[in-house]
């Protein structure tokens, strides 16, 4: 069995979740990468080492400044010459619109949010917040599209070589209609969401913007903690984006992930779920978030966390 | 500017699925606007003010789905179409996709609005996937959309901040939530929505037969996720933070 996989490229190299999607790949059958847009052909030892056995590359600025056409343009014309009987795509901006078109131009079946796959014709994804899992078999013509979930699986180096095979589609002038005409940058401050090993969660019940400093105080007091938020608190414009969890944010999976004043929404959930262990402040005894959590703690986040930071900087000495 | 906003129907806005003994959606209550299509209404209603034409509500789904294009009316917008046939229960994306382009094209369009993804399917594909049947240019998570002399400009969220981005028209826009806060329908408004006519199409009428909307997935088995189990709730008291620090400490985090 042939399994693609869309790598997602950043100046760094492959995305984290681009090596989780050709662990899976290589695990299924023979694992190939398609690397469009600027850093491709320099992306393709990482991507060999992560179990691609042949980098499709192509380095051409198209691929990232006129959003998905050219690249769905450019995937559908590698189908037709190498008949691939699976793409993985990660759960990101680009890569899904991606998906999306690819779908309507084949016909084929496209599958999001998806947690497990055994076969080119079967997987998993999860619904209410992770409560349920459902498994889907997949019809219809090949090859078949899967969106995957951030951290479903991990990456891992079996030490291969890939060979690069460049690509030359020609990209008509018709699909690049769209263009990004600027980029800007919104850094995340301090440790990153997706790789600290304990995430303290701030919502709507902190009350004030203002009590975000409170959270930054209680991630400091832990020693590298990453600060993560709800929707609802980045929507009222509390913190970034960035800082995000849940089902159109990040997905986390840290060793300790502490919510405090949120409610559990299964958007948000879906993001945090995977934690080995789940600390919940919140005033509501009925939360959702209870329901999920090792340790609760029923009450005023305004008055324990203050304490814990107390407690936390007691133990330190 | 004649703009199509997509407006889906949910049973629960919470997004806790009801789900059939065959494993598909029970949609068969009532439905209500999905909170996340508000903002795609409220963009087209802010775009349309600004510089004039109408704005078309588009659902496909059972008759009860009529309440989110009603929801859609009393907010203000200046027509609405319904699609719903039996051959489309538990249709999938590609389906979807395939009969909303087929009921845009029939409508007629400068501009399509879209809400990123639905609170109970959450694909996040389905407005793309639209775009391409329709053969015109998209752009996906904007935050903040202006249109002047045919050419959308959109702030786009990426996972690092946001891109500015250029899109001539026609085109489809999917619109985050955040982007505005949508308005709350008024009296006015409710009123109004009365008079309004939520007009009906079949498949037939889109020209689209049952081969054109065949499953290209199918639900095999649904099962509970393991539960958490040993989870501990304590009330806040004097020794909630010593808890907290001591879970800390056995986790080996500080
Ligand atoms: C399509 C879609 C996608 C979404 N994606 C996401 C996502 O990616 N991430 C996300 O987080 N949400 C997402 N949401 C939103 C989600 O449904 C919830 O609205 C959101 O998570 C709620 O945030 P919250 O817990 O901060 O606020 P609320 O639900 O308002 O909860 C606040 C909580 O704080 C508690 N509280 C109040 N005061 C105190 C106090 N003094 N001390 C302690 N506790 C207190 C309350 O009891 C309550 O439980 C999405 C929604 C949709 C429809
Ligand atoms: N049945 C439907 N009728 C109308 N619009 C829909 C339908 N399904 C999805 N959409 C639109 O597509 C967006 C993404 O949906 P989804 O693919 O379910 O995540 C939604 O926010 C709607 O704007």
């Amino acid at each position: 069995m042939k399994v693609w996989v869309f790598a997602e490229l950043t100046p760094g190299g492959p995305t984290p979740a681009t090596l989780e999607l050709l662990a899976k790949a290589h695990e299924l059958g023979d694992a190939e990468a398609l690397a469009l847009g600027p850093g491709a052909t320099s992306a393709a030892p990482t991507l060999g080492a992560h179990g691609a056995r042949t980098v499709y590359a192509s380095d051409d600025p198209v691929y990232a400044d006129h959003l998905a056409q050219p690249a769905a343009h450019a995937v559908k014309t590698l189908i037709e010459t190498h008949g691939p009987d699976l793409i993985l795509f990660p759960a990101t901006y680009g890569a899904r619109d991606v998906a999306g078109r690819l779908q309507a131009k084949l016909g084929s079946t496209l599958m999001a949010n998806v947690i497990e796959i055994t076969g080119a014709d079967a997987a998993r994804t999860q619904i209410a917040g992770g409560t349920l899992f459902v498994d889907v078999v997949l019809e219809g013509p090949s090859p078949r599209l899967i969106i995957v979930s951030p951290k479903a699986f991990v990456a891992q180096e079996v030490g291969g070589t890939a060979e690069i095979v460049p690509v030359e589609v020609e990209i008509p002038e018709y699909y690049t209609r769209v263009r990004r005409i600027e980029q800007h940058d919104e850094p995340a401050s301090g440790p990153k969401l997706e790789e600290a090993r304990v995430v303290v969660s701030g919502g709507r019940g902190l009350q004030d913007p203002s009590n975000i400093t409170l959270l930054q105080q209680l991630a400091d007091a832990v020693g590298g903690a990453a600060v993560g938020a709800t929707r609802a608190i980045v929507d009222a414009g509390w913190i970034p984006y960035s800082h995000q969890v849940g089902q159109t944010g990040k997905t986390v999976k840290p060793d300790v992930y502490m919510a405090v004043g949120i409610s559990g929404a299964l958007q948000h959930l879906v993001g945090m779920k995977g934690s080995k262990f789940v600390i919940a402040i919140n005033k509501d005894p009925e939360a959702p978030i209870f329901r999920v959590a090792d340790l609760g703690v029923v009450g005023d986040a305004l008055v324990v966390v203050p304490a814990l930071i107390q407690e936390l900087v007691k133990r330190r000495g | 500017m004649n703009v199509v906003v997509l407006v889906k129907s949910v049973i629960d806005p919470s997004g806790q699925p009801r789900l059939g003994p065959d494993f598909l959606m029970d949609r068969s209550a009532e439905g209500t606007l999905d909170p996340t299509d508000e903002f795609g209404v409220e963009a087209a209603l802010q775009l349309t003010a600004e510089s004039g034409g109408t704005v078309t509500a588009l659902s496909m789904g059972p008759d009860g789905a009529g309440a989110a294009v009603r929801r859609a009316f009393a907010m203000g917008v200046d027509a609405g179409v319904l699609v719903t046939d039996p051959l489309l229960r538990g249709a999938d994306t590609l389906a979807t996709a395939r009969v909303l382009a087929a009921a845009i094209a029939q409508a007629g369009f400068d501009l399509v609005l879209a809400g990123v993804e639905s609170t109970d399917g959450y694909t996040g594909t389905l407005a793309v996937a639209v775009a391409e049947f329709l053969d015109v240019p998209s752009a996906t998570f904007a935050r903040k959309v202006s249109v002047a002399d045919g050419v959308a400009r959109i702030e786009r969220q990426t996972e690092s901040g946001y891109d500015v981005i250029e899109c001539p028209l026609p085109a489809v826009i999917t619109v985050t939530a955040g982007s505005t806060e949508p308005r709350y329908p008024t009296l006015k408004g409710i009123m109004a929505s009365k008079s309004k006519t939520l007009e009906s199409r079949t498949l037939a009428d889109l020209g689209l037969d049952a081969a054109a909307v065949a499953a290209t997935q199918r639900v095999s088995h649904v099962t509970p996720a393991p539960a958490k189990s040993g989870g501990v709730v304590i009330e806040a008291g004097d020794d909630a933070a010593v808890r907290i620090a001591d879970a800390l400490d056995q986790a080996k985090v500080i």
